[in-house]
C-alpha cells in the first residue's frame, strides 16, 4: 500500500511534465473520467459538498482500517479535482488522512483552486474528506 | 467613439493574466474604473479629506461642496425633481433594503408586494423579510422563455390591495431590457408604489426620472465606472417624508436630547453618520467621464457589439443562449451543450477571458430555465469586436478540450 506522501510525490511528478495549463488540464480531466464514481443510491441531497458552483457528491465507507471515498461532479473539471484528492486519500487509514497536508495542491499548479473565490469548494472537499477520517476514526477504535 | 483612445483611459486594460491580454466580459458584474475616476479619489485624500457637513475650517467647507455637488449633477443625469430626493446609499442593495424596511411600518396584513421572476436576489429577499414581518402576500411577475416579462400577468396580479411593485430596469442575469414606464403606470392605476432597481441599466440606457414617473430608483456607483461603496437611492419627496429615518446616528438629526430626537429633513435623515465621502466625490467624476463619452454614443455602440457577439455566438455548435427578448442590453447568458458553466469559464479564465459563472444571484431565473447556471459575457463600451473573436476562439478550443 502507497502511504499518503507517496501518492503525492508522485502526482507532483506526473504533473510535472505538463509544459503548459492545457495540457495539465486535460490530464486533470483524464483523470475525471477514471473516478471512482458513486453509487447512484448515495448520490442523494445529504451527500452533496456545499460551496461548489458545480454539483459535488461524496460518499465515504470504511473497509477494515482503511476509507474507501467514490465521489462524482456535474462538472468535468471538478471530477478531475475530487479524481485527484480520491487517488490520495482514498484506501488510506483515518490517522493518515487527518496528519496529511495538502501542499502538493500548490505543487501542481491547482493553487488557484484553494482560492476562495473559486467556488469550487476544493477547500470544501478536503475539508469533508477530513470530517469523514474523524469520524470513522471513533468507529476503528 | 474613438475605443483605442477610451481604452488608454483604463489602466487595468494593460494587465497580463496568465501570459494573456486581460479581456474584460464580467461588466455586469461591476465596470472598470478610468484614470479621471482613479485620481479623483486620489486628489481628495490628497487635497481636502475632512468630515462634511459641520466643520468651519476651509477643507470641510471644500469637501463639503465637492459632496454636494455630486447630488446635483446625479439630479441632472437622471432628471430628477429636487436635489434633496437624492440619497446616497453604499449601492443598490443598501437603497432597497432602505425602502423595504422603512414600508414595514406601513404595511397592513393582506397587502401585497409584487416582484419578477426576472429579479437579482437582492430585490427578492429584502421583500420577503417584509412581507413576513407584515404578513402581506408576495406576488411574482412571471417570465416566458424569451426571457421577457408577462406583462398580462402582471396587470392582473394588480388590485387594491397591491401596494408595492419592485423591478428591475434591466434582468442582470439575461440583459432583458423591461418595459418599466408601463408597469409604472399600470402600478399607479391601483395607487401602488414603484422601485426601479437600475443596477444594470444605468450604465447602458440614459434614465429619465420625471418621465418614468418612479416612485423610487436604486442603483450603484461601481457599475457606472465609479468606485465600490456607493450608489444613491431617489424618492419622491412626499413618500420618502413617509418613511421613517433607517440608520441613526450623527448628520440625520436636527437636535438632540435625551428626552427626545428630532430628525433632520431629506436627504440627511437617511444619510446617518460619516458617509463614504470620497466615494461619492468620485462617482461624480464617473458620470462626468460617461456624459463626456455620451450614454447615446455608449448604447448605440453597447448594441453593436451585442449583435456582432450574438451572431458569432449562435454560429458555436451546441450553443444555447438564454433570454433573446427584443430588447435587451449588451449580456449575454448562454451554455453549450453537455458542458458545465463552471468548465467552460475556468478554461476561459486560463485565457484571460474573464467571465461569469453560476447563477448570477438569479436562482428563479435559472428554475424557470431548468438549468444549473449559465456563462455569461456582458461588455462595455471599452471592449472590442477583436475581443469577440478571441472569445470565439477561446470558446472553441474550450470545447474541444471539455467533450
Amino acid at each position: 500500500m502507497n502511504s499518503i506522501s507517496k501518492i503525492q510525490k508522485e502526482l507532483v511528478e506526473e504533473f510535472s511534465f505538463f509544459e503548459d495549463w492545457m495540457q495539465r488540464y486535460e490530464h486533470m480531466i483524464d483523470l475525471g473520467k477514471s473516478l471512482p464514481l458513486i453509487k447512484e443510491k448515495y448520490k442523494t441531497d445529504d451527500n452533496i459538498i456545499k460551496g461548489c458552483q458545480s454539483k459535488v457528491w461524496m460518499h465515504a465507507e470504511l473497509e477494515e482500517t482503511k476509507l474507501i471515498f467514490t465521489a462524482d461532479s456535474d462538472a468535468i473539471i471538478t471530477k478531475g479535482i475530487i479524481a485527484i484528492l480520491i487517488r490520495v486519500f482514498s484506501k488510506q487509514h483515518p490517522d493518515e488522512i487527518l496528519n496529511a497536508d495538502t501542499k502538493f495542491i500548490d505543487q501542481i499548479g491547482l493553487k488557484e483552486h484553494l482560492s476562495p473565490t473559486r467556488a469550487n469548494g476544493l477547500v470544501s472537499m478536503i475539508k469533508q474528506i477530513k470530517m469523514y477520517a474523524l469520524a470513522y476514526k471513533t468507529q476503528i477504535n | 467613439m474613438d475605443i483605442e483612445k477610451i481604452r488608454k483611459d483604463f489602466p487595468i486594460l494593460t494587465r497580463k493574466i496568465k501570459g494573456n491580454d486581460l479581456i474584460y466580459f464580467d461588466n455586469a458584474a461591476t465596470s472598470q474604473t478610468p484614470i479621471q475616476v482613479i485620481n479623483k479619489i486620489s486628489e481628495y485624500y490628497s487635497k481636502y479629506n475632512s468630515n462634511i457637513h459641520r466643520g468651519v475650517h476651509f477643507l470641510s467647507q471644500e469637501a463639503t461642496s465637492e459632496y454636494e455637488l455630486v447630488r446635483e449633477k446625479i439630479k441632472n443625469h437622471f432628471n430628477i425633481a429636487k436635489k434633496k430626493e437624492v440619497i446616497f446609499t453604499s449601492g443598490t442593495t443598501h437603497g432597497i433594503n432602505l425602502i423595504a424596511s422603512g414600508y414595514s411600518n406601513i404595511l397592513q396584513k393582506g397587502d401585497e408586494i409584487i416582484v419578477s421572476n426576472l429579479e437579482h436576489h437582492s430585490n427578492i429577499v429584502p421583500l420577503q423579510m417584509l412581507a413576513e414581518k407584515t404578513s402581506s402576500i408576495l406576488k411574482v411577475i412571471p417570465m416566458n422563455l424569451s426571457g421577457d416579462l408577462d406583462l398580462k400577468a402582471y396587470k392582473k396580479l394588480l388590485n387594491n390591495k397591491t401596494k408595492l411593485v419592485f423591478v428591475n430596469h434591466v434582468s442582470n442575469s439575461l440583459g432583458t431590457i423591461n418595459p418599466i414606464k408601463e408597469i409604472i403606470k399600470e402600478a399607479h392605476i391601483h395607487d401602488a408604489k414603484v422601485l426601479i432597481d437600475g443596477a444594470q441599466s444605468a450604465p447602458h440606457i440614459k434614465t429619465d426620472l420625471i418621465d418614468l414617473n418612479a416612485d423610487f430608483y436604486v442603483t450603484s456607483a461601481h457599475k457606472l465606472c465609479g468606485p465600490t461603496g456607493i450608489g444613491f437611492l431617489y424618492g419622491k419627496e412626499v413618500l420618502l417624508n413617509e418613511l421613517p429615518p433607517y440608520q441613526g446616528g450623527g448628520e440625520m438629526i436636527s437636535e438632540v436630547t435625551f428626552e427626545k430626537t428630532s430628525y433632520a429633513d431629506l436627504p440627511h435623515k437617511f444619510e446617518a453618520g460619516t458617509p463614504n465621502i470620497s466615494g461619492v466625490i468620485a462617482f461624480g467624476a464617473a458620470l462626468d467621464y460617461l456624459n463626456g463619452i455620451g450614454l447615446k454614443e455608449i448604447e448605440n455602440y453597447e448594441n453593436e457589439l451585442l449583435k456582432y457577439a450574438t451572431k458569432k455566438l449562435k454560429e458555436v455548435n451546441g450553443l444555447r443562449i438564454f433570454g433573446e427578448a427584443k430588447n435587451k442590453i449588451s449580456v449575454i447568458s448562454f451554455n453549450i451543450e453537455s458542458i458545465h458553466p463552471y468548465d467552460l469559464g475556468s478554461i476561459l479564465d486560463k485565457m484571460g477571458i474573464a467571465v461569469r459563472t453560476g447563477q448570477h444571484c438569479a436562482q428563479p431565473v435559472m428554475d424557470f430555465y431548468q438549468i444549473p447556471g449559465t456563462v455569461r459575457v456582458s461588455f462595455s463600451f471599452y471592449n472590442t469586436k477583436k475581443e469577440i473573436d478571441f472569445l470565439i476562439l477561446a470558446i472553441n478550443k474550450a470545447i474541444k478540450m471539455l467533450s
